[in-house]
């Protein structure tokens, strides 16, 4: 039998509908190469005896003959940042150590609705802060791709690195993500897989540890376009638990992918031309678009003119949500404490030790500039730059469909590169926040790899609740670049 | 913008974080570097420009006024750090 760990949903569900294995046996072939690969420290917490549990659940289903999900028997990585009812959820940090929610996300909830089978739970930067997993309490993960001829271990990308490197080393057919500036689209990009951001809405961030709220988003990795199409149909809709989730009816993703992009209308925005990229990156962008051209679309140069302002923007408003949405970690409900002699002792003791370096640093600068007298200048300057932000989206897809931009800055990166400044590692974000702070969805395409044979990704961006053009076009995109490299090892 | 040691303890104390006094000026040194770098934005012209708060619609949905959760005080107090007879507990707070 082919190795089952490399089929790609699509191929599995056909080979599961069919009979050619079973369910108990997908999982089981997946369990086996978790423990293989352990060293990659992708996932914190394992559920095995869940997995199989789930999986034989499945295979009665399809036995029985009636009717099945649409990701029935198909095992998955879920980040810890979703609460599992009864299973450990971390978010990546030593404060909700041992937190074992009593309830499950809608996002999980929705996935398991459909069918699917969960391994376990994916490591992440604390509290999905960061651009390369290292700010997780529980370890650094490692990238299964390795530079040619050089074993340095390099990041998966953050802040979902635990499920990029788990869907690049084959240890999950798909993981959940979620993305409040790049971190489902940075760490694809850095992996050799495919991550789409769907529109702020399009998901329930009901039971999904929150970050930023105005910017989180939940959103699958996966290694075709077809499979997160499957993936995003399952995990999307709406959620009367989360308020901004949109009542609006899910479309059928995967149906959507005809292939088709005749006269669609692609921009390149001239000021993600930024100082300092490199010709590899530069390149491989202008390849995308002939591609594209080549399959009938029609390339437009655009101007998205606020784009500098976005990353600024972004560490105003995504640490002022945080230095918010965590206050809830104080030691008197869940989570971790310390005893301190009163209230505000027990409070700054609990959170001093349960918080590490990057969240404190970004809980600071949120208390910072929502404090008295600098609102105005800080929070309230941010809140207007990112309504323009928003116009230039809207004016640009007056002309244009979608638009192609690279990923990310550059390749994965060894543990000690971007290190000292923390203004270098927020330059991860660069071609990814934008479309965080306007809603829009995004996905990052495996596209090609850099002279050291490291994947690089291109990023499509779509209108707000047009995923369907978004997938369609960035399908296109993955058959033109055919990226079939893969991982040392793997 | 430079902040100083003080303003930074200042800070801590608002977010109820401690921070060793010996940490204070290295902390000090990094929020400045990135406080400097997000004073970009004063460039902008946003004179007439509305603030946006998020791309959400702005009313929200409502749903009945009924109760639709609860009276499950065991699950509520399950992660609870030190539960006691169906309660959170805190240090003492009134003398």
């Amino acid at each position: 039998m082919t190795d089952l760990t490399h089929l790609t949903i699509a191929d599995a569900l056909d080979g599961l509908a069919s009979k050619k294995f079973s369910a108990r046996e997908l999982t089981d072939a997946h369990l086996k190469k978790m423990s293989a690969l352990k060293k990659l420290n992708a996932y914190i917490t394992e559920t095995p005896e869940k997995a199989q549990a789930q999986a034989d659940a499945s295979d009665k289903r399809r036995a029985a003959g009636g009717k099945v999900g649409s990701l029935d028997g198909i095992p998955l990585g879920i980040k810890d940042l979703f609460c599992t009812e009864g299973v450990q959820t971390t978010a990546g940090s030593h404060i909700l150590e041992g937190f074992k929610p009593t309830y499950e996300s809608t996002v999980t909830t929705n996935l398991f609705n459909a069918g699917a089978v969960m391994l376990g739970k994916l490591n992440l930067d604390e509290f999905a802060m960061g651009s390369s997993n290292k700010t997780s309490y529980y370890g650094n993960v490692i990238n299964p791709w390795k530079r040619q001829g050089d074993s340095t271990d390099l990041v998966p990308g953050g802040s979902s690195g635990g499920s990029s490197a788990a869907v690049a080393a084959r240890i999950a057919m798909a993981a959940t993500g979620t993305d409040t500036g790049g971190s489902i689209r940075q760490p694809a990009a850095l992996t050799g897989t495919v991550g789409i951001k769907p529109t702020y809405g399009r998901c329930s961030r009901w039971g999904i540890v929150a970050f930023a709220s105005s910017l989180d988003q939940a959103g699958p990795i996966a290694r075709s376009v077809e499979d997160c199409a499957i993936m995003l149909g399952a995990m999307a809709g709406h959620d009367p638990k989360d308020s901004t989730s949109v009542e609006m009816a899910v479309p059928d993703f995967r149906k959507g992918l005809t292939g088709n992009i005749k006269g669609l209308r692609v921009g390149i925005p001239k000021e993600y031309r930024v100082d300092g990229m490199s010709q590899e990156i530069s390149d491989l962008w202008a390849k995308g678009a002939a591609w594209l051209k080549s399959q009938g679309a029609e390339i437009k140069e655009i101007s998205l003119p606020h784009t500098k302002y976005a990353l600024p923007t972004y560490y105003i408003i995504a640490p002022a949500e945080a230095s918010s949405n965590l206050a809830r970690y104080d030691g008197v409900r869940f989570g971790q404490r310390v005893p301190g002699n009163s209230l505000d002792e027990m409070y700054e003791l609990t959170r001093a030790a349960g918080f590490g370096k990057e969240v404190k640093r970004r809980i600071l600068i949120g208390t910072y500039v929502l404090s008295a007298g600098y609102y105005d200048a800080y929070y309230l300057q941010a809140q207007k730059v990112r309504a323009l932000i928003l116009k230039d989206f809207t004016d640009a897809f007056k002309d244009v469909d979608v638009i192609l931009t690279p990923s990310t800055p550059s390749a994965a990166f060894g543990f000690h590169e971007n290190e000292g400044d923390p203004v270098q590692m927020y330059l991860q974000d660069v071609f990814t926040v934008t479309v965080n702070l306007a809603g829009l969805p995004g996905i990052s395409v495996p596209a090609g790899l850099d002279a050291k044979g490291l994947p690089l990704g291109l990023q499509m961006i779509g209108r707000a609740f047009d995923e369907e053009t978004l997938l369609r076009s960035a399908q296109v995109l993955e058959k033109c670049a055919n990226f079939t490299a893969l991982p040392a090892g793997v | 913008m430079s902040l100083d040691s003080k303003t930074v303890a200042h800070i801590a104390t608002l977010a109820r974080i401690r921070v060793p006094e010996a940490d204070l000026p290295g902390l000090a040194s990094e929020l400045s570097g990135i406080m400097t770098w997000i004073e970009q934005l004063n460039e902008v012209n946003t004179k007439g420009v509305e603030p946006m708060s998020g791309v959400a619609a702005r009313d929200l949905p409502r749903r009945a006024d009924v109760v639709n959760d609860g009276g499950d005080p065991g699950k509520v107090l399950a992660n609870a750090p030190e539960p006691a007879h169906g309660f959170f507990t805190v240090p003492k707070v009134v003398e």
